[in-house]
Formats: structure tokens, sequence, C-alpha cells
């Protein structure tokens, strides 16, 4: 019994402390400033790997969702002779909720992994130990440029996301089903407000975006460094990053859409 | 990979994100996207536009035939003056047809209808519809009905 309360004690120890890491490897992230001239190459390239090549499946997922939002609506809507209402429905759902959430999960899955993976291994094969004694700090060198990397990245993912949607939703509904293209437009742009929707949005994805790559990056440079402490670490990742994404996505909806 | 090619595909990712910007801003949100087809402008005047919407469409004969460009408040009738764009293909609309609005559905969006008239003459671009039928306040039909008028 005092063992299980024991038990129970380290388990509330661990977790806080480990808030209590990630939040120092965060300030130490942060507060080493590169200089330009060595930081932004590193940056360009930490882009490619986490924005670039994420760029398919964002686009592809995004077409499809757009696709499918575009077929659900119409055969809602057209049961109430509104179905050119479907504009207005696509467009405030990809860019109030479906576009940043959904980019973030993806981002999580394709890029977060990887980025934990890759400094879990620097970590396993002491290359971040050889760095320190080379007098290479690794915070500067190797994790913020992949911190930085993935909130400038999120943003812009989750915006063409967006994007590609509602083209996959006109694709369906203009093209295929036939509502006037309009109306399809008249009641998209009567209903979205710049900044409500589209702004919010961004903020949101601003948001996950820092998150995500936050707890990548903590989790590969926390990891135990075997092979089978990278590989938990890669799933602790996805698992962490998807639940604070859906998690914060209702506090900020609250505090965006919410009426107090 | 070469850094100069990482950082020109690096550098098109993040055009690509300020142009989807862009869309969102200037087509999902606000400013209209310019039609290439050819259309002539006229103008009707309402009592009541209820829910009528700029870029909304008209049709004729259920055909849609335009769009409404813009609602504004006459200060001098204190009615309302629709002005709306018809394609140039259908350039023979009779000068004594008559604007109604009507609604699609029940709960549907609010367009203009262009009812034909039999006038020879037909209208040009900045004319104004001669008659027209407001839209219909469901409100004050179920008071007048209740009131017995």
């Amino acid at each position: 019994m005092i063992g299980r309360i024991a038990a129970f004690g380290r388990l509330g120890l661990d977790i806080v402390s480990s808030f209590g890491r990630s939040g120092r490897f965060l300030a130490g992230v942060l507060g080493g400033v590169p200089r330009p001239a060595t930081g932004f190459p590193l940056l360009v390239k930490q882009l490619y790997a986490v924005g670039v090549l994420s760029l398919a499946i964002i686009v592809v997922s995004g077409l499809f969702i757009g696709m499918v939002l575009g077929l659900q609506g119409y055969t809602i809507l057209s049961d109430y002779g509104s179905e050119a209402a479907i504009g207005q429905m696509i467009a405030l759902t990809l860019v109030r909720e479906l576009g940043p959430v959904v980019t973030a999960l993806l981002f999580a899955g394709r890029a977060g992994s990887a980025l934990t993976a890759e400094i879990g291994l620097m970590k396993a094969t002491e290359q971040l130990s050889s760095m320190e004694m080379m007098g290479v700090d690794p915070l500067r060198r190797v994790i913020a440029p992949r911190l930085w990397a993935g909130f400038i990245a999120m943003p812009v993912l989750a915006v063409i996301f967006s994007v590609v949607g509602i083209w996959g939703g006109m694709l369906v509904g203009v093209d295929w089903l036939g509502v006037f293209e309009g109306s399809f437009w008249g009641n998209m742009q009567s209903s979205v407000d710049f900044v409500d929707d589209v702004l919010n949005g961004v903020i949101k994805s601003v948001v996950f975006g820092f998150v995500c790559a936050w707890i990548a990056v903590y989790q590969g440079y926390d990891c135990v460094p075997t092979s089978a402490g990278i590989s938990s670490a890669t799933t602790k990742t996805v698992v962490y990053s998807s639940l604070a994404v859906l998690g914060l996505d209702f506090v900020l909806t609250a505090v965006m859409f919410g009426d107090f | 990979m070469a850094q100069r090619t990482t950082e020109i595909i690096v550098g098109l990712f993040m055009i690509a994100g300020c142009a989807a910007l862009l869309v969102l801003a200037l087509q999902v949100s606000g400013l209209s996207p310019k039609s290439a087809e050819s259309t002539y402008t006229i103008y009707a005047n309402f009592n009541d536009t209820g829910g009528l919407t700029p870029r909304g469409r008209v049709s004729m004969a259920g055909v849609t035939v335009g769009t409404i460009e813009s609602i504004s408040l006459n200060t001098e009738t204190f009615q309302a003056r629709v002005e709306m764009s018809i394609h140039s293909d259908v350039d023979n609309i009779p000068s004594d047809s008559s604007a109604v609005i009507r609604t699609s559905g029940l709960l549907g969006e609010q367009y203009i209808d262009i009812s034909i008239g039999a006038e020879m003459d037909s209208l040009k671009e900045g004319d104004t519809f001669y008659s027209t039928q407001s839209a219909m306040n469901l409100e004050r039909l179920i008071s007048n009905f209740a009131s017995g008028r």
C-alpha cells in the first residue's frame, strides 16, 4: 500500500520535473540567439526538411478533405434547398478548425517524429556531447534551428492546406455538383471575416506549430539514449503533440469564438 | 543538396505561403474576383431588399443571367437601389419587365428574378426597372394575416 502511494508520488514528481526540464530547455534554446551569419543557413536547411518536404502530404490531404466537405455539405444542405451555402460551410470549417488542426496532426506525424528520432540518435551516438566537448552549444547549433523551423513552417502549411481544401470543395461543389459559382464565392465572402476567421486560424496554427516543434525537439533531447528509448520518445512525440493540439484547440476556440 | 538550391526551394515555399494567405484575404474573405465575361449594368429600386446580398444571382425563368453588384440606400426616396450586371448576350430584356426578389427554397438565399414584359424596346446599360416587387417578409405576412387585413 505504502509502496503504491510512493509510486504515485514518484509519478507526480516525474511529471513536474519533466515540465520543469522542458521549460528550462526552452529557455536555453530561445535565450541563445544564434548569429545570423551561421544561424540562417541552418534554419533554411531545417525549413526545407520540416516545411517543404511536408508539402506533399499537406496538399493531398487538404484536397481530399475539401472534396469530402463539399460532397457531405451538398448532401445535407440540399435537403433544405440551400446548397449555395456550401461555400461558406467549407471555408469556415477549413479556415477556423480543420486547416490548423489537421495540419498540426499531420505535421506531428510527418515532421515531429522525424525531428525526435534525429535528435535522439544524435544523443545516442554521443554527437551532442562531442559538440559540447568542442565548445559548440548543441542547443544553439542543433535544437534552435529545428524549433524555429517548425514554428515558421506550420502556419505556412496550414494556410496552404486551407486554400487547397477550399479549391477542392469548389471542384466538387461548383464543377461537379453544379452549385452556382457566384453564390458559392458570394456566400463565402459575406460570411468569412479576414480578422475574425482567417487571422484567428493563423494564430491557432502558430501556437500549434510552436507546441509541436517544442515537444518534438524536447522528446529527442531528453530521450533515453538507447534504441528502445528513441522509439518510445518518437511515440511520445506523436501522442503528446496530438493531445496538446486537440486540447489547445478547444481552449483557443473557446477564447476566440466563444461568447464570453 | 547544394545550399543555394535549398534556399531557392525554401524561398518558393515561403512565397507559396504568402500567396495562399493572399488568396484567403482576397478570394475567400474579401474583394471580388474579376469575371472575364462582358456585362452591362442595370438598376432596380426596391422598398425592401430583405436578405439580398451583393454577388447574389439574377435569374430569368430560373436561368442565371447575371449577378448583383451592390445594394445602396437612396437617401431621397429611402428606397434600396440595387445595381446588377447582366451578361451581355442577354441584351433583349423588355423595358417593362419587372424585378422580383424571390427566395430559393424555404430557407435558401434570396435572388432577383426578372419577369418578362411585352414591350418591344429593351433595357440598356444604366436603365432602371420600371416596376419591382420587394422581398416577401414572412413576419409581416403573418402579422397581416393575424390582424385580419
